[in-house]
């Protein structure tokens, strides 16, 4: 197992390395790619420099209630879709044709709706997280064993408690896969829709460097939104392992 | 039973849509009847069809070269189980990326046009489509391939009669998926770095604030989106039982 992590290591340093020394030999023209030397150094300066604090602290609240509001309407959406049947069997097929609607083609109708503020951003995140944690919530509560839910019955406890105490916390396991999607998801809708078209917000900041042929900000920003995403999905993924870990002992 | 839960779903649909029609009212807003009456509209106006020609061109060759690289990448990977462990969290992690930050480098490569969509649309299908063929490839049953050996079979007999039936369901599962995403990536291509094309209609049809063409458009392509997908569903659903 130690042996495959090295290895993984070794291959992303090597395609870092690869692209670095392909620029610096004129292969890869410097005003198409920048080195990633030079990218990292671009992201220091635009974190010292400070400018953009506002732009990230704006994208990073948009894609926290996207994620909280998608976990919170998801789990309880899931939850009362599962003890009712005939409207999950009715609402089937739009949990099996959901991920193939092009939610960014809804992003002009949010526009117009509600303006260009913060709300059609958070919107599209949510619209893409949401599902993830419908299904993955269901299918965790499918699991939950019969004996433990008579268990619950003899002990006379009311439908409430029974998710509270029994149903959910079975089910957590599932429900942190949907969370983990929730977190990714959310950075999706959320970037890709400011990158369309808004008014701040990180992928604003990046398209609008494009515009301006500004190489230097542009991938410090982009090299910044590949970091931050993969730090935290790297982190979501080592804590559920332990998680996981913990359930088996 | 099937079809019937599906008409009952899109009955349920139209109906929050017009609820939702009323309570929004129709300076932001259009009733299902008017958005299909502008469909219609759009559908029989001949400047409409060459933009979805277009689009409909750059999906497909995207869509080709997502199969394409994904099975190719798939395959090589999950022939082998020390490829496999080290390069899957490698995929999975490029799969949750957003990707739309990386148009400007397509853009900066491709310039504006043809081939940035394509290849926009590509890169979102190639990391699923690569990342199910893996798992189908790297799941198959070892007792089949001994089977094989112990037959003689020859290589390319061994990926007709085993190879390819063990690990179709879950390749055409990831194909599916890839041909979602590298839908949306077209016509996200076509939002920002286009003159023509659906994805460009919709930006122009929002600068201008006109809704007909917002909304038609956006049936359009959820309805196109659903039917395909329905239809890779049930064959996806077939192979999955005959298994």
């Amino acid at each position: 197992m130690k042996r495959v992590t090295l290895l993984r290591i070794l291959v992303i340093l090597g395609a870092i390395g690869l692209l670095e020394g392909l620029i610096h030999a004129g292969i890869v023209p410097r005003f198409t790619i920048i080195p990633p030397s030079e990218m990292a150094s671009a992201l220091a300066a635009i974190l010292a420099s400070g400018k953009l604090k506002v732009d990230i602290a704006v994208t990073l609240t948009n894609v926290a209630v996207a994620i909280v509001a998608s976990m919170a309407a998801g789990v309880t959406i899931g939850t009362v879709l599962q003890r009712a049947a005939a409207l999950r069997r009715i609402l089937d097929p739009l949990f099996a044709t959901y991920y193939a609607i092009p939610m960014y083609a809804f992003y002009p109708l949010l526009i117009v709706v509600f303006g260009l503020g913060d709300v059609p951003q958070i919107c599209i995140g949510f619209l893409l997280a949401v599902m993830a944690v419908i299904i993955n919530t269901l299918n965790g509560l499918d699991r939950v064993p019969r004996v433990l839910l008579k268990a619950a019955r003899m002990h006379r406890m009311s439908a409430l408690r029974t998710a509270l105490r029994i149903r959910l916390p079975y089910a957590a396991p599932y429900i942190f896969t949907g969370f983990k999607l929730a977190v990714a998801y959310s950075f999706i809708g959320v970037i890709g829709a400011e990158f369309i078209t808004s008014s701040r917000g990180i992928g604003y900041e990046i398209s609008f460097a494009y515009n301006n042929f500004d190489n230097r900000l542009m991938y410090g920003l982009i090299l910044f939104v590949l970091a931050l995403v993969l730090t935290v999905n790297m982190s979501l993924h080592a804590w559920e392992k332990r998680l996981m870990m913990r359930r088996q002992r | 039973m099937k079809a019937r839960d599906t008409l009952i779903l899109v009955a349920v649909v139209l109906v929050a849509w017009q609820l939702l029609y009323w309570a929004v009212g129709s300076i932001a807003f259009r009733s299902p009847a008017e958005t299909v009456r502008s469909a219609a509209v759009l559908l029989a106006d001949p400047r409409f069809m060459p933009h979805v020609r277009e689009s409909m061109l750059a999906f497909a060759e995207a869509f080709a070269i997502a199969v394409l690289i994904g099975l190719s990448i798939g395959v090589t990977l999950g022939a082998s189980r020390l490829a496999s462990e080290v390069a899957e969290p490698i995929l999975v992690a490029l799969y949750s990326i957003p990707k739309v930050t990386l148009y400007p480098v397509i853009l900066l490569v491709f310039g504006i046009g043809m081939p940035a969509k394509v290849a926009f649309g590509a890169i979102h299908g190639i990391v699923p489509i690569s990342i199910f063929a893996l798992n189908a490839i790297r799941n198959i049953n070892p007792v089949y391939l001994r089977t094989g050996q112990v037959l003689r079979l020859s290589p390319w007999a061994a990926a007709r009669k085993i190879l390819i039936p063990a690990a179709l369901p879950e390749i055409v599962t990831g194909i599916r998926a890839g041909f979602c995403l590298t839908l949306i990536g077209t016509l996200l291509g076509e939002m920002f770095g286009a003159q023509r094309g659906l994805g460009h209609l919709l930006m122009q049809a929002m600068t201008r604030h006109n809704m007909d063409s917002i909304m038609a458009l956006t049936l359009l392509l959820v309805v196109f989106a659903a039917t395909v997908n329905g239809l890779l569903l049930a064959l996806d659903h077939r192979l999955h039982r005959r298994v």
